[in-house]
């Protein structure tokens, strides 16, 4: 793929001013970004008493992902390496405080006094190596453990990402794992690929019941459209990490369709004015074993 | 809040301030909020942060009992929220490396030698 921007240029590069201008006033970008941080700031869990939290957004950009945290109620600071973006951020006056600094640096905070960070689209950045010194490998590692140190117990990082294949999540989920986060990743839509959305839900310390991966959205393939926003809770299923997926979902999937589906397909293909043969008590019965 | 974290520096906080210009927004005040983040912060190193910019009244030690007192709210609150360090720099107190401050935004990148 070639629309994506990692492979174009460094962040820093990529998100100049032209574009940072042109990210900021495109209103189908502004949509998904509200659309995006909504989800993560649901699936962060936070405790609902009303308190205003210190949030991180990593990767802040011009600030879009950080406009549903104050309209949330919450603090938060915001880190990007791109000044242009930045800049932006800073001319649509955002609430946050802002920080020019690179995630794969690690994040420079003291530690445990952050309640929860988000970010949306951006950690996949780390997975290039954009400059000679640069090796994704110790930068996911700096960029997890430093997360892991500001965190406070018990809180939550939600990272939306876009990982170009499996391999690459994998090796994100890997370090997280290994910077001591437990969690998975959950899939919203994970049947349509315009929509497909996938969220590391990493929770500070050993796995509890209230560390458990949360659902994802339209997981039944029926509601995934882009329009329809209103999918409704039960909708939703489990995405374990891959190690933990169990081997036999995949069989349960293959079943077969049953006649139910059959008269359903006969009756649409009647419907264009094919010639199907008429339904009997044969149609779609099951052979005998010994057939 | 921030700390530096050159490789090799152990204790990377509190950065120095360098001031050059100081601006106050207005920033609502919620109390529950303050109570919530006096226990996260080093009250030595945000007495001295707030001298260095000008503000000298908050006082010298501070418990969680005087959380109670809304006098000390607000000047926690002012001193915590409302002001902003404009232009500057941050210093780190044991490698002496200064991180600009441009526009409020701290420039927290590093070089490559110092990753």
């Amino acid at each position: 793929m070639t629309s994506r921007p990692e492979l174009q240029a460094p962040p820093e590069i990529f998100y100049n001013d032209g574009e940072a201008r042109k990210y900021t006033s495109s209103s189908r970008i502004i949509e998904i970004q509200a659309k995006l941080s909504e989800r993560a700031l649901e699936l962060l869990a936070l405790p609902s008493d009303d308190v205003p939290k210190i949030l991180l957004d990593i990767g802040c950009g011009s600030g879009l992902s950080g406009e549903t945290l104050t309209d949330n109620g919450h603090q938060w600071i915001g880190l990007d390496i791109s000044q242009s973006m930045l800049d932006v951020a800073l001319e649509r006056e955002v609430e946050g405080d802002l920080v020019l600094s690179d995630m794969g640096q690690g994040l420079g905070l003291r530690p445990g006094v952050i309640d929860g960070a988000i970010s949306i689209s951006a950690v996949q950045w780390l997975c290039n190596a954009d400059k000679s010194s640069h090796e994704p490998r110790i930068r996911l590692k700096a960029f997890f453990g430093s997360l892991y140190r500001c965190l406070a117990r018990g809180a939550r990082a939600v990272l939306q990402v876009y990982p170009e294949n499996l391999a690459q999540r994998e090796l994100i989920l890997g370090f997280a794992m290994r910077a001591g986060f437990s969690g998975g990743v959950v899939v919203d839509y994970p049947h349509s690929t315009k929509s497909r959305k996938e969220y590391l839900v990493l929770t500070c310390g050993p796995p509890s019941l209230s560390s458990a991966a949360p659902r994802g959205k339209g997981e039944d393939g029926e509601s995934w459209s882009d329009e329809d926003s209103s999918v409704d809770e039960d909708n939703q299923s489990i995405c374990v990490s891959d190690r933990h997926r169990p081997r036999k979902k995949q069989k349960l999937n293959k079943k077969m369709k049953g006649r139910e589906w059959v008269l359903r397909k006969k009756e649409q293909m009647r419907r264009k004015g094919n010639a199907v043969p008429t339904d009997t008590k044969y149609t779609a019965r099951k052979r005998k074993a010994r057939f | 809040m921030l700390s530096s974290n050159i490789k090799g520096v152990a204790n990377g906080f509190p950065l120095l301030i360098e001031v050059e210009k100081v601006v106050e927004k207005q920033v609502d005040f919620n109390e529950d909020f303050l109570r919530n983040l006096f226990v996260k912060i080093e009250w030595k190193a945000l007495v001295e942060a707030s001298r260095t910019i000008g503000y000298t009244e908050l006082p010298e030690n501070a418990e969680s009992s005087m959380l109670d007192s809304d006098e000390f709210l607000r000047k926690f609150h002012h001193a915590l929220v409302e002001l902003h360090l404009e232009e500057g720099a941050l210093v780190c107190p044991e490698s002496g490396r200064k991180f600009p401050v441009n526009k409020g935004i701290p420039n927290m990148l590093l070089h490559e030698d110092e990753v």
